[in-house]
């Protein structure tokens, strides 16, 4: 097992710097960059000259946007990310490593509460769905399911607020925290039930988008156990059909549930972008789609590269869950 | 599934014809493979809904702006203004000297030429930019539809010709068609997009109508990939059957034995991924758009008319103006929703053994 | 150009007389059938069913199961599939009973029946009754038996034997564990160790060496023979009255399903069971059992003992099985000898002999009506207009007449 993994995880690194090169050629041909689009208005209005900003791009390094300089400038970026420094971020004025790790928590707490939600609801209605096959409850899981992938998350957005934070006015509108409020400073939980108010409708946006997938996920593969021979074994063995669902066909349902499940786990650190964006909310996406409008390459960077390796790591922490989980697969 | 058309039945018919005759006779109870996956498709209720919604949204995006073009004469960016007197509130908090806090309303009347509620000209009233929003949703649908048609296509094409490719040759092809299929998968696709988007929208030398094209480009150089490692997988799967020995043995050229055995069986799956990738298009499509990426304005998209009700522009419009943003979200819904329906319905009808 | 002009028509006349259906008319079959499952689900999830309304008298105390009468219908789409229509045959205490037909002619749906096992909701058992005697001689009609009530005779009185090892087992639970499952589940006060000791004590049973590390194995770790004999060592862990072996070695290799059938026989006297075994091997009927019920179409065609099936068939179609078994009256040189044509479509069954348009005898009458059961000896049954009432042959001239 070991000589495979070592064997992935060469494969993976091996992606990953291709991942960065290209990542990296598409970022420094943004034409415009950070150094542009600070410095315009100061060039329109004469109070800098294009030598200023010149200086001023090559002081960061994006002066030079030939092949070569671009190379150069690559090799320089490689060296100093694989000792752990993604450079500086122009935009929030702090090393990229810091936004990250600033910024991430949030992102990943409305995630994985998401994510828990996702597995709490899903699971069960897709396994309640191919038991009882083609029946009403069935039909109504499966379009329910491919509603959710077919809402854009900022639509869906839209008409929660619209219903639930203007209308009824159940929730804030967006944001963490409520800005008229005052709280002392350890009022802890105060500070933390007004920050749960505000994540609830971003919560209920990414778990009505998500908990289609996982419902005719389940689903399928469990309707494919349950046409198995082993489980008409399970019945002919005179066990309930509680047993029979729940241990001998769930069981072989885990499998490939478990295995894609543990596979996402990296990706909830990745922040959800246009959603955050939508609600306002100071997580990791909404900061990186900030940041890729005003050309802050070094945080540009860095952010896609961690949103590759998250995607690297996934599709190995599945492949080894895989061989943890299916007693098939040899652990040698 | 071998789909194998009438035609080439009909062909085997006249080959064999006393053969074919007597065999068929006492045995089989001939019926097409397309008719029958047409007759399993039209079976389930759940496709005809899907494909009522398709051309419900085919007709509206691109039969629609004639009609308005023919009666009315005008297009997407005509401008209407429509005057009214609307009663404009501000409100505000202050502290009061009592230390409590105070509300505090102004009530104004302002005249205002756009947004205009729905009328009997203006279904749908008319937007932040007096374009009459009715209008505009065919335009954006026909922009939508076009560029997840034309990205589907030549998405399909390129994973055909390089999973084919890495299927067929196997060895160092396959080593490097599939690491590049790696590298591409692992991309980050939204934040690329966004990355590609700016790119464009930035450079001067690029006409703003020009931007679509390299949007188009950007969709399919994410998306290729999917296609490819089906093709591939497929491929390697079908070498090892029968037939495709048999046809070794007939001595065609392995370009004839790609086109004319491996591709036709693997049509149905690539049918079905590319008619349930048409949505994912249009969703892509829509979020740039909505982040002001896509189509650049004064034409329209479904997702820049949703991002007018973006309540960090103000919460005026996501409020009051629901005729501005709904209509474009549910149409987004009912396409992509149609496109699961027929992509499902067709997976079905083509395989009834993996029926969902 | 015929054949062109009638695939336009969509319907080769010879082959059978439907035309294609619709969709509208898979449509109306579809919606008929969800009604007839609906009214038949809904007697089946009956609760609290008082033991009378299932209590019943066997024909012949001598009987562990009776069939009588048992129609298993299937409603597809495209219509309904008779797959057991009008079987009655008997299993004697401690006696080996075999079913042979050919594929589809409904032998496993019949034993799935008695399991009541068959694929709900499309399948249903729709008429007759399958009397089953238990151990105090208490008798049971298994077709009016709550859900509930049968969990306790499955795997229990009645087991089964299935005709896929590789994948009859869970892949994921540990033979062990798949085996203590049904000690424990109808052992009354049985514990873990309990279980365990018999689950060792039947996997040595049924000729395994390494006992504890099979009882430790997950099923892909082990081969198909063995599979199979974990199969009937779980069988047998709960002393049945009944086995039913379903095609138990058509999956394996020919040297160990001598090794397995032996295994079974010398089970059966060792359990003083009895046993159903569906098979489409007449080498194994052969070998193996007391009494032969052979199927067709859903349909019991022929039963007898063994002797009377194999030395003095009457069926033409028996007559026709036996000639096509290799090696039986073939000299070398000789071509095989094949049935020829292919079981008619089993939506809309005519209602003559289904046998009519494949049988070499076939007469006038044939094709118009079903023959009836007769008799020729007190074990001996066959359904064929070729014989009168009393068993005697027809004479040419009545087979004329007719």
């Amino acid at each position: 097992m070991w000589k495979y993994l070592l064997k992935r995880i060469a494969l993976a690194a091996l992606i990953l710097v291709g991942v960065s090169v290209l990542i990296y050629m598409l970022t420094m041909l943004m034409p415009a960059d950070y150094i542009d689009n600070q410095t315009s208005a100061a060039l329109q209005s004469g109070a800098m000259t294009k030598e200023d900003v010149q200086r001023l791009k090559e002081l960061y390094g994006l002066a030079d946007k030939s092949f070569t300089g671009i190379l150069k400038s690559y090799s320089t970026w490689l060296t100093s990310t694989l000792s752990g420094d993604l450079g500086h971020s122009f935009l929030y004025g702090k090393p990229v490593t810091e936004v990250l790790s600033d910024y991430i928590w949030i992102s990943f707490a409305i995630a994985f509460i998401s994510y828990i939600l996702q597995i709490l609801i899903g699971i069960p209605m897709g396994i309640k769905a191919s038991v009882n096959q083609y029946s009403a409850y069935d039909y109504s899981v499966s379009v329910f399911a491919m509603m959710g992938a077919s809402l854009p998350s900022f639509f869906l957005s839209a008409l929660l607020m619209n219903v639930f934070a203007i209308k009824l006015g159940l929730f804030p509108l967006q944001g963490l925290t409520t800005a008229t409020k005052i709280f002392a400073a350890d009022a802890h939980f105060q500070i933390f039930l007004d920050k749960a108010w505000h994540l609830v409708l971003p919560l209920a946006v990414l778990t009505l988008l998500g908990v289609g997938g996982n419902m005719k996920y389940t689903r399928t593969n469990m309707l494919e156990v349950l046409n198995s021979d082993y489980i008409r074994t399970a019945r002919a063995k005179g066990l309930s059909e509680k047993v029979v669902i729940y241990k001998h066909a769930f069981r072989n349902t885990m499998i490939p549930l478990v295995t894609s499940l543990s596979g996402m786990l990296p990706s909830l650190f990745g922040g959800a972008m246009i959603t955050e964006t939508v609600f306002a909310i100071p997580g990791i996406g909404y900061m990186a789609l900030r940041a890729t409008q005003q050309g802050d390459i070094p945080f540009i960077m860095g952010y896609n590269m961690f949103l590759a390796i998250l995607t690297v790591l996934g599709m190995l922490i599945s492949d080894i869950m895989y061989m943890v989980v299916d007693p098939r697969v040899k652990l040698s | 599934m071998a789909l194998n058309t009438e035609n080439e039945k009909k062909q085997n018919y006249t080959d064999h014809q006393d053969y074919a005759e007597t065999e068929a006779e006492q045995h089989f109870r001939v019926i097409s493979p397309s008719r029958m996956v047409a007759k399993r498709f039209f079976k389930s209720k759940l496709s005809i809904v899907g494909l009522i919604m398709i051309i419900f949204v085919f007709v509206f995006s691109f039969i629609g702006p004639f009609i308005v073009d023919a009666t009315w004469g005008y297009k997407e960016t005509e401008v209407f203004k429509i005057e009214r007197t609307t009663d404009m509130v501000t409100m505000a908090q202050f502290t009061g000297p009592d230390g409590k806090v105070y509300d505090y309303y102004d009530k104004s009347q302002t005249q205002v030429l756009f947004k205009a509620p729905p009328s009997f000209d203006h279904w749908l009233g008319t937007d932040t930019s007096g374009f009459d929003i009715f209008t505009r949703l065919m335009y954006g649908g026909r922009i939508s539809l076009t560029i997840s048609f034309i990205v589907i296509f030549i998405e399909t094409i390129l994973g055909i010709v390089l999973g084919g490719l890495a299927g067929y040759y196997g060895k160092w092809v396959d080593q490097i068609i599939m690491r590049v299929v790696d590298i591409f998968a692992c991309l980050p696709g939204m934040p690329i997009l966004l990355v590609l988007s700016a790119t464009i929208s930035s450079i001067e030398s690029i006409p703003a109508e020009h931007r679509i094209y390299y949007l188009m480009g950007f969709l399919t150089l994410m998306g290729w990939t999917g296609v490819a490692r089906v093709v591939r997988g497929q491929i390697l799967m079908l070498r090892e059957q029968e037939y495709m020995m048999a046809a070794e043995t007939t001595g065609i050229k392995s370009i004839n034995k790609i086109m004319r055995h491996l591709v036709p069986n693997t049509m149905p799956q690539l049918i079905v991924s590319a008619t349930l990738g048409l949505g994912g298009i249009i969703l892509y499509e829509s979020t740039l758009s909505y982040l002001g990426l896509g189509v650049p304005f004064p034409r329209a998209a479904w997702g820049s008319m949703i991002a007018l009700a973006d309540p960090s522009k103000g919460q005026e419009i996501l409020a009051n103006y629901p005729n501005m943003w709904v209509p474009a979200g549910i149409l987004i819904v009912i396409t992509v929703l149609g496109f699961s329906f027929i992509g499902d319905g067709l997976r079905d009808a083509f395989d009834p053994r993996m029926k969902r | 150009m015929g054949l062109l002009d009638k695939l336009k028509r969509g319907k080769i006349e010879g082959v059978d007389n439907t035309t294609y259906l619709t969709l509208k008319d898979e449509r109306r079959i579809s919606k008929e059938n969800n009604k007839i499952i609906k009214k038949y689900e809904k007697e089946n999830n009956r609760k609290n069913v008082s033991e009378e309304e299932y209590l019943t008298q066997m024909m012949d105390p001598a009987n562990v199961v009776e069939f009588d009468n048992l129609h298993t219908y299937f409603f597809t789409d495209v219509g309904t599939v008779k797959s057991v229509n009008g079987v009655s045959f008997d299993i004697p205490q401690g006696q080996i009973v075999g079913v042979v037909g050919e594929s589809g002619c409904g032998k496993s749906v019949t034993s799935l029946s008695l399991m009541r096992l068959v694929q709900a909701p499309t399948g249903q058992i729709v008429s007759g009754s399958i009397r089953y005697q238990d151990k105090d001689g208490k008798c049971y009609d298994i077709t009016k038996m709550p859900k509930d009530r049968m969990l306790k005779i499955r795997g229990k009185d009645i087991a089964m034997i299935f005709q896929e090892p590789m994948t009859s087992l869970n892949p994921v639970f540990k033979i062990g564990y798949q085996m203590d499952e049904v000690v424990l589940l109808h052992t009354e006060g049985a514990t873990p160790e309990s279980a365990k000791a018999r689950s060792i004590e039947m996997l040595n049973l049924v000729g395994i060496a390494a006992v504890e590390k099979v009882y430790n194995s997950y099923p892909h770790e082990l081969s198909g023979g063995m599979r199979q004999r974990v199969m009937i060592a779980m069988a047998l862990s709960c002393n049945p009255r009944l086995i039913i072996a379903d095609e138990p070695t058509t999956a394996l290799d020919v040297t160990i399903q001598a090794q397995i059938l032996e295994l079974l026989r010398d089970i059966k006297e060792k359990i003083n069971g009895s046993i159903m075994l569906i098979t489409h091997d007449l080498g194994v009927i052969a070998e193996m059992v007391d009494t032969v019920v052979v199927m067709y179409a859903g349909r019991i065609i022929e039963k007898g003992t063994v002797r009377e099936i194999f030395h003095n068939p009457k069926h033409p179609y028996t007559i026709g099985l036996m000639k096509s078994k290799p090696g039986s009256h073939n000299t070398k040189g000789d071509r095989l000898y094949s049935i020829k044509g292919q079981v008619p479509n089993p939506i809309n069954m005519p209602n003559h002999c289904y046998f009519y348009n494949r049988c070499d005898k076939a007469m006038g009458i044939c094709s118009q009506e079903y023959p009836g059961m007769i008799q020729f000896s007190p074990t001996h049954f066959a359904a064929c207009h070729l014989y009168n009432e009393d068993g005697s042959d027809k004479s040419e001239e009545e087979k004329e007449r007719r």
